[in-house]
C-alpha cells in the first residue's frame, strides 16, 4: 500500500464518478463479492461486533488497534449486497491505515462516489453511519474506554 | 387474452385469488410473453447478485420515487418506466422481492396508483424462489420495449395523506410497525446518529398489528383463516370499514394494505405513505405513547 489514504479515496471517487450509474452498481457488487470473511476469532464471537443500527440490514463491524495501525472487520449477510459493498469500500480504504489517518478521514467521503444517484441518498446514510461508528471505535480503543 | 390464474387451493380461499402466484406456477410461465416479471427489493444490488431469468428490476428509490418532491413519479415518468421495462398496459406483471415482498407489495401498490389492471405477487417472494432450487442468473436479458399510455396517478382511492388521516379519526387506523415503535419506547443510544422521527409513539387510536403477523416463517402469506383470525376476530376490523394503514415510510404498510385489500377483501383500505416519518415530525398533530391505542383526539381548528 503506497498511496496515501486521501489519494486512494480520490482515485476511488474518480473511478466511481467516471462510470455510469449501472457501472457504479457493478463496482459496488465487486466490493460486495470481495468483502473478506471474518476471521474465526470474530465469526465465532459475534457478540464482540457492533451492530450498525442505521442500516436496515444486519451489518456488524469491529476495529482492532495494533499499535497505531487500524484493522477493520465487517460482517453483513449475502442477501444484503449493498451493505456488503459499502463495507468492502471502507475496508479496502481503511484497513491497515494509521489511527490518525482514519480519524482524519471525513464521513463526507461517502458523498463523493456518485452513489446517491445509483443507490439513493437514504441507503447511502448507512455507509456514513458505518464510518462514523468505525471512527468512534478507534477513539475508544485509543483512550481505552471500551473493553 | 388474460393470463390464467394460479388455481392453487390456498389462493382460492382469498377474496381475490388472482393476485398471487406460486413459485411452481411462475416457473411454468416464465416463457409467456404476456407476463413480465419484476424484481423489487430493499437492497438495490440483490437483482445484480442473481434474479429470476428474464426478470426486470424496478427500484423503489430510483425508479418509483420522484427525486425532487417526496412523492411518486408522474404519469410521464411511469409511462417511460413501464416501456423500458417491457410492460404494456395489458401486460400481466408478477412482482417479487426480498424481505417477504415488502418492496414488491410497495411496487404493486404504486402500479395500482396508475391503475395497472393485472399485477400479481409471487407468494414467498425472492426467498421462496431461491429455496425452490429454480435457476437465477446475473444476466440481464434484452427488453422489448412496451407501449404504455400516459396515465394520471390516482391518489384518491388507495392512498391517504396526512389530512385524510386527520379526517379519518373515529375509523380504524392500522399501525404495522414493531411493538417498540408503536409504544414509543424505542430509544437510541447516546452519541449515535439517529435518523427518523422527532417523537416516538403512534397515531392516536391506531391498533397495532406488526406486518410480519401476516406471513409464515417461509415468507408466504398466511392462510385466509389465519389472517381472518388476526385482523377480524382479534382486532375487530371488518371488510366494510374504511381503514388506513401506515408504518415508517409506507413500505411495510403496503404489505398489510395488500393483505387487507386483496386477501381479505376490504374495499376501502388506504396506505398512508407519509407514515411515521411524516406524522412523528409534523407540527401540530397529536401522538399517543404506550401500548394502548389512545383516544380520538380533540383537534383544534
Amino acid at each position: 500500500m503506497t498511496a496515501s489514504l486521501n489519494d486512494a479515496a480520490l482515485e476511488l471517487s474518480a473511478d466511481f464518478t467516471g462510470a455510469s450509474a449501472r457501472e457504479r452498481l457493478e463496482f459496488l457488487l465487486e466490493f460486495s463479492d470481495n468483502l473478506p470473511a471474518l476471521p474465526p476469532r470474530y465469526s465465532e464471537h459475534p457478540d464482540l461486533l457492533e451492530r450498525v443500527e442505521e442500516c436496515q440490514s444486519p451489518v456488524y463491524l469491529f476495529v482492532e488497534l495494533d499499535g497505531d495501525t487500524v484493522h477493520t472487520f465487517f460482517s453483513a449477510p449475502e442477501e444484503s449486497p449493498t451493505t456488503r459493498g459499502f463495507a468492502g469500500i471502507l475496508n479496502s480504504l481503511l484497513d491497515g491505515r494509521s489511527a490518525s489517518d482514519v480519524l482524519g478521514f471525513s464521513e463526507d467521503f461517502t458523498d463523493t462516489l456518485g452513489l446517491a444517484e445509483a443507490v439513493s441518498p437514504l441507503r447511502l446514510r448507512g455507509m456514513r453511519a458505518m464510518l462514523f461508528r468505525l471512527k468512534r471505535q478507534v477513539r475508544e480503543k485509543q483512550s481505552g474506554t471500551r473493553d | 387474452m388474460p393470463v390464467a390464474f394460479d388455481p392453487q387451493a390456498k389462493f382460492s380461499e382469498y377474496a381475490h385469488p388472482e393476485v398471487l402466484v406460486s413459485v411452481d406456477w411462475l416457473s411454468q410461465n416464465l416463457e409467456n410473453s404476456e407476463i413480465v416479471v419484476v424484481e423489487s427489493d430493499e437492497d438495490v444490488l440483490l437483482y445484480e447478485v442473481g434474479h429470476i431469468p428474464g426478470a426486470v428490476k424496478i427500484d423503489w428509490h430510483i425508479d418509483l420515487n420522484d427525486p425532487i418532491t417526496r412523492n411518486y413519479i408522474d404519469g410521464h415518468a411511469f409511462k417511460a418506466l413501464m416501456e423500458r421495462s417491457g410492460i404494456s398496459r395489458d401486460t400481466t406483471i408478477v412482482v417479487y422481492g426480498d424481505k417477504s415482498n415488502w418492496w414488491a407489495a410497495y411496487a404493486l401498490w404504486v402500479f395500482k396508483l396508475f391503475g395497472h389492471e393485472d399485477v400479481r405477487l409471487l407468494d414467498g417472494g425472492r426467498q421462496a424462489w431461491l429455496e425452490s432450487g429454480n435457476p437465477v442468473t446475473r444476466e440481464v436479458a434484452p427488453v422489448t420495449p412496451g407501449t404504455y399510455p400516459t396515465i394520471e396517478r390516482d391518489d384518491s382511492t388507495i392512498r391517504a395523506f396526512r389530512d385524510d388521516v386527520l379526517k379519518h379519526f373515529g375509523n380504524p387506523l392500522l399501525d404495522i410497525r414493531s411493538p417498540q415503535e408503536y409504544s414509543g419506547e424505542r430509544t437510541h443510544m447516546p452519541d449515535y446518529p439517529q435518523e427518523g422521527a422527532l417523537r416516538g409513539g403512534h397515531i392516536p387510536t391506531a391498533v397495532s398489528v406488526p406486518w410480519a403477523r401476516a406471513v409464515n416463517e417461509d415468507q408466504t402469506f398466511k392462510s385466509r383463516s389465519d389472517l381472518d383470525a388476526i385482523y377480524v376476530a382479534e382486532k375487530g376490523l371488518s371488510a366494510d370499514q374504511s381503514v388506513i394503514a401506515y408504518c415508517r415510510i409506507g413500505e411495510r404498510s403496503s404489505h398489510s394494505w395488500f393483505v387487507l385489500k386483496y386477501l381479505l377483501g376490504f374495499d376501502n383500505v388506504r396506505n398512508y405513505d407519509g407514515s411515521w416519518t411524516e406524522w412523528g415530525n409534523l407540527v401540530g398533530v397529536p401522538i399517543h405513547k404506550g401500548e394502548d391505542a389512545g383516544e380520538v383526539p380533540v383537534l383544534k381548528n
